[in-house]
């Protein structure tokens, strides 16, 4: 299935991840996409569900999905559990440490119990 | 000028180049002068302190000092990429490579200082460098793909940060120096010996008192000879041998300039050419260059003062110095030698902890006048200010190095300190200067660094600014309240007393009645831990609000791997056990090592196989460890009177029922035990959080020691109990820590911080002085009868067990895990 979306005009391709009761409350968890790996985050005290890489640009670790979640002044965000780096899960951006490379984010949509991830074309 | 401004020029875009434009315009001079900055290299200004992250972060934006579009919206010119040539200071012009002139009115020579490359036989050859640049780092960079070897000429600061880098590059990295010890102007003989152990012991190979005679090899360098005979054969040469002033311009324009290099300058950093100065390593005040950046920013604030119309002059400035050299913390300050008066020395060394420390005190015994730390270097700050300001020392001025149990940090001293002592010497910001922001309304940390500056340098002050701030603050009457975090109004014990009498049973339930958002990295452990200590509820009921360890049951290591400790209570174990644990090892191909605490740990589990892991331990009669949780870990003994000749008490017996007892207990923090059977000590108790010691007629108690960071030795309580009062003494210490302890706070700190320290808690825990005793031995004896393993419940748990899994959509491990031999086991591929 593509979609163009109105926001950025690149064309994304929808990934079916997992049905919504494979992942946990508030917390995230890894799908494997081609070469890929993506995080998935069901931020369930928001009703909210973000995307992003996997891989923690800071050590090169494949964990952000097991890293805890939260926000920082309403900003939500995701914490690596190797060393607290924080991410902001709209921006990708590292919140607490301006060298530190910014993470991708991808689009979440959920259709009939079903989670759904974009990536590009 | 057709503005009216006059033109001032920079020639030099490094640090003290940048400072000299920020100061600049926090002095508001861009009303008077129109400034134009030229840079040689192409990259605006950059952190040149910390040019070794370049290895682990190679972009230039991390390490820069503003970016390019700050300069633009300060209406700074900046034209990098162009090296000056010619200076006329007649016609007051100058002109670039490129032939573009330009004139000046005032004129800052920031021009710095390059590399110093010895006339060595052979330098020139393929594979030697210098570390100096971010091309320098580039070519090494590049250079090091094809290596398995690098030795860095130089042992100084510049020389040893370099070798770490070579380690990042993950080659086999030697040290050369010509002197006969490390860091020949910072640290005395024996301090030197105690950092290179220190770094030896991180695999760096340290080669004294040798001189580089010729490097062999062709095209490239493969070889090192000295002039004692002996040889390195190296595929790379990095070569860190001091610094030479970038004085060329200025002598071409006939400014005077030192014998052995430097632009000389006077007290208001003028040339001895009119409207012409010089700040930085390229300037030479009476008879000195100065290679730090502190003492380059304040001649460039001395510059902006006289442009400013104003009177500021430099003076000799302080040379001292604290920093991590490879992990290794290293500080010298005031006369580190006592060169300059006659004096008396104190000196620590502690061989198995690798801490030396020495100061140096005045004949008449009422100064400090300087000293050398290695190893732990925390008091330097207090150190440093009472050598600067003359404070009158304490009569035994051992006590100023060496500490004894329970007593306080130096960190109390603050109060003493004058109102003028240099805080944060990068910025230039004085004790005053903080004190005022913080009864200006800057009474967060965030806010006073980007008021005053303070701690935005190399931040080795920031302990200190953040003593001085809760100071102010308590003696402004402000109660500084310590609060978990940005959700959550209460401290970690007015949380549990809430949590406890409403009878929360998850964070969710708690967030919502008592904090704000969704919670945070903070709260959640805390709390989880708060619940698990109230209730002990399994922790896996509200797993995402743990951390990671306690997430998966196990320890995440490098790679994303785990490792598996189960419980071997006492360090006793069956033969029978011991060969399950090997065959496990063996079946899943796990690293196996020894822990301290008298266990085995096994490493390099993936995700997906620690249940698996862990249902044949079980089914083998083990348990969790608990080795990752913030809880008890392991009660380590001596074989005791069982079978040594000395044992007065049966420790090993001691040791399993105390750890039975406490398994499984969650608190602030580890919690470590240990019992030995005799006063010989073999099981170290008096490092541990509790520690027993057999005396012929029953038990000594030892509480709040600890290793780690800052070893603590633990104080005795109570001496001859028997094992009934033994345990309720003991249950009694740890529930009252656990009800009042901040989190991540270890027992010694905890301690530290106690109003009325050891005396109050014998008070509470021994004579019942709050009333409570019932209370805390009832809190623990839920605990013991609530205890469950979390592992067996885990794998028994089909929905708990499906969390083990690297992907949600695969069955796969995680397919980037790479892994590496080495003496015959394996170990995750280095970062």
């Amino acid at each position: 299935m593509k979609t163009m979306t109105s926001e950025t005009e690149t064309i994304i391709t929808w990934i079916e991840a997992a049905p919504v009761d494979k992942f946990s409350i508030e917390g995230g968890a890894c799908i494997k996409h081609n070469d890929e790996q993506i995080a998935i985050f069901n931020f369930t005290s928001r009703g909210e569900w973000y995307a992003t890489q996997n891989l923690c640009p800071h050590k090169k670790e494949m964990a952000l999905s097991r890293g805890m979640i939260g926000d920082k002044a309403g900003e939500p965000k995701v914490v690596c559990p190797f060393h607290k780096k924080q991410f902001s899960l709209k921006s990708g951006e590292c919140m607490d440490d301006s060298k530190c490379d910014h993470i991708k984010t991808y689009p979440v949509k959920v259709e009939n119990g079903m989670v759904f991830v974009g990536v590009p074309a | 000028m057709s503005n009216g401004k006059q033109q001032l020029i920079v020639i030099g875009n490094g640090m003290v180049g940048y400072k000299f434009c920020e100061k600049f315009i926090s002095r508001n001079l861009n009303d008077r002068y129109e400034l134009t900055v030229f840079g040689e290299e192409p990259w605006v200004a950059y952190d040149r302190v910390h040019l070794s992250e370049y290895f682990t972060t190679p972009k230039v934006e991390h390490l820069e000092m503003a970016p390019r579009t700050w300069y633009e919206e300060n209406g700074i010119n900046l034209i990098t990429s162009s090296p000056v040539t010619e200076l006329n200071t007649f016609t007051k012009t100058l002109k670039t490579y490129k032939g573009e002139e330009y004139d000046y009115d005032q004129l800052v020579l920031a021009t710095g200082s390059s590399a110093f490359v010895p006339p060595i036989d052979g330098v020139q050859k393929d594979g030697i460098f210098v570390y100096r640049t971010i091309e320098d780092l580039d070519q090494i960079i590049a250079y090091s793909k094809k290596s398995k070897s690098g030795a860095v000429i130089g042992g100084g600061l510049l020389g040893l940060e370099a070798a770490k880098a070579l380690m990042d590059l993950n080659l086999e990295a030697h040290v050369v120096e010509f002197a006969p010890r490390l860091m020949p102007r910072q640290l005395d003989e024996r301090g030197a010996e105690f950092l290179k152990d220190k770094i030896e012991d991180l695999g760096v190979k340290i080669h004294l008192s040798k001189n580089t005679k010729q490097f062999t090899g062709s095209p490239a360098v493969n070889r090192m000879d000295f002039t004692d005979g002996s040889q390195l054969e190296v595929d790379m040469v990095v070569i860190s041998a001091g610094i030479r002033p970038r004085d060329e311009l200025a002598k071409s324009a006939a400014i005077a300039t030192g014998s052995r290099g430097g632009i000389i300058v006077d007290d208001k950093m003028a040339t001895s050419a009119e409207h012409v100065y010089a700040i930085g390593e390229c300037a030479l005040h009476e008879n000195m260059i100065y290679g730090l950046v502190a003492p380059g920013y304040e001649m460039a604030d001395v510059v902006l003062d006289q442009l400013a119309g104003g009177e500021k002059e430099f003076t000799p400035y302080d040379m001292s110095t604290k920093l991590k050299l490879i992990g290794v913390d290293v500080a010298s300050f005031g006369d580190p030698f006592g060169e300059k008066e006659a004096y008396k020395s104190v000196v620590y060394e502690n061989g198995s902890s690798g801490v030396y420390k020495r100061i140096n005190i005045s004949k008449d015994g009422k100064r400090l006048l300087g000293g050398i730390l290695v190893g732990e270097a925390d008091d330097y700050n207090m150190l440093l200010q009472m050598t600067l300001n003359e404070m009158k020392i304490p009569a035994e001025p051992e006590s100023l190095i060496v500490k004894t149990s329970g007593s306080e940090a130096t960190g109390n001293g603050i109060a003493a300190l004058p109102d003028t002592a240099m805080i944060c010497s990068c910025e230039n910001v004085s004790k005053a200067d903080i004190c005022n922001a913080v009864k200006d309304g800057k009474q967060e940390l965030s806010e006073l660094k980007a008021c005053t500056k303070a701690g935005t340098g190399c931040g080795g002050c920031l302990p200190m600014v953040k003593d001085l701030m809760t100071h102010t603050m308590s003696e402004m009457g402000i109660t500084v309240k310590k609060t978990i975090c940005e959700h959550f109004d209460y401290s970690r014990q007015e949380l549990y007393d809430i949590i406890k009498i409403r009878e929360y049973k998850t964070f969710t339930e708690t967030i919502g009645a008592v904090g704000t958002g969704c919670g945070c990295e903070i709260c959640k452990p805390a709390v989880g831990s708060i619940l698990a200590s109230l209730w002990n509820d399994l922790v896996l009921k509200e797993d995402t609000i743990l951390d990671t360890n306690d997430r998966f049951l196990a320890n995440i290591q490098r790679g994303g791997t785990y490792s598996v400790v189960p419980r071997v209570a006492g360090g006793e174990i069956t033969p029978d056990k011991l060969i399950v644990l090997g065959e496990v090892a063996k079946k899943y191909n796990l690293y196996c090592k020894i822990t301290g605490g008298q266990r085995i740990d096994l490493l390099g589990a993936t995700l997906n196989d620690l249940p698996k892991i862990w249902e044949e331990l079980i089914d083998a009669g083990f348990e969790s460890g608990q080795a990752y949780g913030k809880s008890v870990r392991t009660v380590k003994s001596c074989v005791g009177s069982t079978w040594c000749r000395y044992g007065v008490q049966d420790s090993v017996t001691m040791a399993i029922q105390i750890e039975e007892r406490y398994k499984g207990l969650r608190s602030p923090h580890k919690l470590k035990f240990a019992v030995s059977g005799c006063t010989r000590e073999c099981a170290e108790a008096q490092s541990k959080d509790v520690g027993v010691i057999a005396t012929d007629k029953g038990w000594a108690l030892y509480v709040c020691g600890n290793g780690g960071t800052k070893p603590q030795h633990a104080v005795l309580i109570a001496t001859d109990i028997d094992d009934e009062t033994l345990i309720k003494y003991i249950d009694r210490l740890l529930s009252f820590y656990i009800k009042t302890a901040d989190p991540l706070t270890r027992t010694a700190t905890w301690l530290n911080k106690l109003d009325g320290g050891i005396e109050y808690l014998k008070e509470v825990i021994i004579e019942d002085s709050l009333g409570i005793c019932s209370e805390l031995e009832a809190h623990m004896q839920h605990h013991v009868d609530t205890f469950i393993c979390e592992w067996k419940d885990a794998v028994e748990d089909p929905q708990k067990r499906e969390k083990f899994s690297h992907f949600i959509n695969s069955e796969e491990n995680d397919p980037t895990l790479e892994f590496v031999d080495l003496r015959g086991q394996r170990f995750p591929k280095p970062w």
